[in-house]
């Protein structure tokens, strides 16, 4: 397996075409937009630990769940809160909450590593869940969105659904920008290291625990990202957010598009979303639409049996066929 | 006599989780499988009591069919699909688990719908031994603590000293060795897999009358035993058996202490554990 990226030129291709997306489609399906556009950062978040460190976590919706809550907690009730404020504040405590966790579990490995994560992940949505911190079971309403202003001027309204869309994938390209940087600098190449031997980069000198903690930190506040602007748009945060479902989701993004590859998790976002439109559309599949989750389940099941390389794979065939394969060192495991 | 009644109360928790996460331990160790569905076989368990004790009218004989249907439906996810997964990595284990909680999880919906049911006591068990004026402890979870003490004595002696526990222990510890040694591998594979799961459905059918029936009940349980595990190591029966008990007497204490924070309790346990032996208390470094 070689490390793949897409070409540049078709990168910011696509980037343009989904910028016009908004001027073409209906209301209902910019929204949809929205919402894949900050489940592919949710899903990039992931690959970075899952895909590029080789660190599986099944827990990661809890620092997505974290930012929810905090910009849920510190909006004020009628009024749009200042996205300036809120963001930075909403990132800090995902960030905070990935450090503890991260101190703890990163010093496990493989399966405990599954578990401890899960578990950690658990405890956060029972703090959510049975205390009064967070609303409870009902959670919290966020009734009018937050503000982007830049001295006075407004230049995104977050009210309006296509302006939110042009806020959810400008931050889709800088985080998949920034990513695509980081994995090709000291750092990446340092995780990528660990992924395929972990001993091995040990006995060079690296500094593994810290690499780790740091991959882990990283991840959570990208998913804190998105579930900051996931909150945003639903305009309300309940512990279900943050549930092991959530995680389990999210994972299931990763390998659907192919782990290890950026454009992957973007297009594990993609085909989750839509897949889950179309098998919970009462239009399609009557009363039985309402046990979508069957379809889905059933569906993981085989994706995981017959295309363990997910749609990603594909593409890396496609791509080879073209010769337009980068090779960014070796992802073998003979090293 | 309160605090006797919570530390009864604490060990048939305990007692449990030890049932259950001794099924998870022994499939890990052996196969090398992590299988998420194993709480779904508790939730199997617990609704096929319900079922079942409202079609034939007694508990009593819910239990041995509802172990008959768990093992068989055991047996036929090993040979389908489980068996696949052996030599995959966890990350896909885990993934296609998830895949299986979920088909269970709405196959339960459309079979029986998403209310909390409850299952009746067995009328031969369905009183309390009164303590004190006012307190009393029901007679049917003391049935149930020497239930589990019971199969923990027999999974220890089975394991320890027949035949099939050789094998199963050769299969824990050197696979390859045990497959060129004769050991039936495949065969032992179903058989440990299929055991697990009917101990699973086991443990929910006789939890049902004292916990109710609920959806989503087994993912509950699940992580608390995932909890057990790592603190218990990964493989070890008698690891899990004192990390059940100190689970159970976290819970029970969390409860009595502070009843909001008590979800909290059993994984600062384990926060602690994995600062001190990342391992599990049972594994050597």
């Amino acid at each position: 397996m070689t490390h793949i990226t897409l070409p540049r030129p078709l990168l910011i291709g696509i980037a343009l075409l989904l910028a016009l997306f908004p001027l073409f489609g209906a209301t209902y399906y910019v929204q949809l937009g929205a919402k894949i556009l900050i489940m592919a950062i949710f899903a990039l978040s992931l690959d970075l630990l899952v895909g590029h460190t080789g660190l599986v976590s099944l827990g990661h919706a809890a620092y997505f769940g974290i930012a929810a809550y905090a910009l849920a907690l510190i909006s004020p009730k009628y009024e749009a809160a200042n996205l300036w404020l809120t963001l930075p504040f909403a990132l800090a405590a995902a960030a905070t909450a990935a450090f503890v966790v991260g101190f703890l579990v990163v010093r496990t490995a493989g399966v405990y590593f599954i578990m401890v994560t899960l578990a950690f992940a658990q405890m956060i949505y029972s703090i959510f869940h049975d205390t009064k911190l967070g609303g409870g079971s009902d959670g919290i309403y966020i009734y009018v969105r937050p503000e982007l202003s830049v001295a006075g001027f407004k230049p995104l309204d977050l009210e309006s659904p296509a302006q939110f869309y042009y806020l959810a994938l400008i931050l889709l390209v800088v985080v998949y920008a920034i990513l695509d940087r980081l994995l090709h600098a000291p750092f990446g190449r340092a995780l990528a290291g660990i992924r395929v031997n972990e001993q091995r980069m040990r006995s060079i000198g690296y500094p593994v625990f810290i690499y780790k903690l740091a991959a882990f930190v990283l991840a959570g506040i990208l998913a804190g990202l998105a579930g900051y602007l996931a909150a945003c748009q639903f305009g309300f945060v309940n512990p279900d957010i943050l549930a092991w479902h959530q995680s389990g989701i999210v994972l299931m993004m990763v390998i659907l598009g192919g782990m290890g590859r950026l454009h992957g998790a973007v297009l594990g976002a993609l085909s989750y979303v839509l897949i889950q439109e179309v098998v919970s559309a009462p239009a399609l599949l009557g009363a039985y639409s309402k046990h979508w989750q069957l379809a889905m389940g059933s569906l993981i099941v085989v994706i995981v049996l017959v295309l363990p390389h997910g749609i990603g794979g594909f593409i890396d065939v496609a791509l080879r066929r073209f010769s337009y394969t980068h090779r960014n060192g070796d992802r073998d495991d003979a090293i | 006599m309160f605090y006797l009644i919570q530390l009864l109360n604490a060990v048939q928790y305990g007692l449990l989780l030890f049932l259950l996460s001794s099924g998870l331990t022994l499939i890990f160790g052996i196969m090398g499988v992590i299988n998420l569905a194993h709480g779904s076989f508790y939730m199997i368990g617990a609704y096929l009591a319900y079922w079942l004790a409202k079609l034939t009218g007694s508990l009593w004989l819910a239990i041995p069919i509802g172990i008959a249907i768990a093992f068989g439906i055991g047996l036929l996810l090993e040979t389908t699909i489980i068996s696949r997964l052996y030599r995959r990595d966890h990350l896909y284990q885990v993934l296609l688990t998830f895949g299986l909680i979920l088909v269970f999880e709405e196959l339960r919906s459309i079979l029986f719908g998403d209310e909390v049911h409850g299952v009746a006591v067995p009328a031969l068990l369905d009183f309390s031994i009164p303590l004190t004026e006012t307190l009393s402890y029901p007679v049917y979870r003391l049935f149930v603590t020497a239930v589990c003490l019971g199969i923990a004595g027999l999974l220890y002696l089975v394991i320890h000293r027949t035949r099939v526990g050789m094998m199963i222990r050769a299969g824990n510890s050197n696979r390859e060795m045990a497959a060129s040694l004769g050991v039936n591998i495949p065969m032992l594979f179903a058989l440990v897999f299929a055991f697990g799961m009917a101990l699973a459905a086991f443990t929910g059918t006789i939890a049902a009358p004292i916990s109710s029936v609920f959806p989503g009940m087994g993912n509950q349980i699940l992580i608390i035993c995932f909890v057990v595990v790592v603190i218990g190591g990964i493989g070890s029966i008698n690891g899990a058996m004192i990390a059940s008990l100190a689970i159970g007497l976290a819970d029970t204490l969390g409860k009595v202490v502070a009843a909001e924070y008590s979800g909290v309790a059993v994984y600062l346990v384990m926060a602690v554990i994995l600062l001190w032996r990342p391992q599990g208390i049972a594994n050597k470094a």
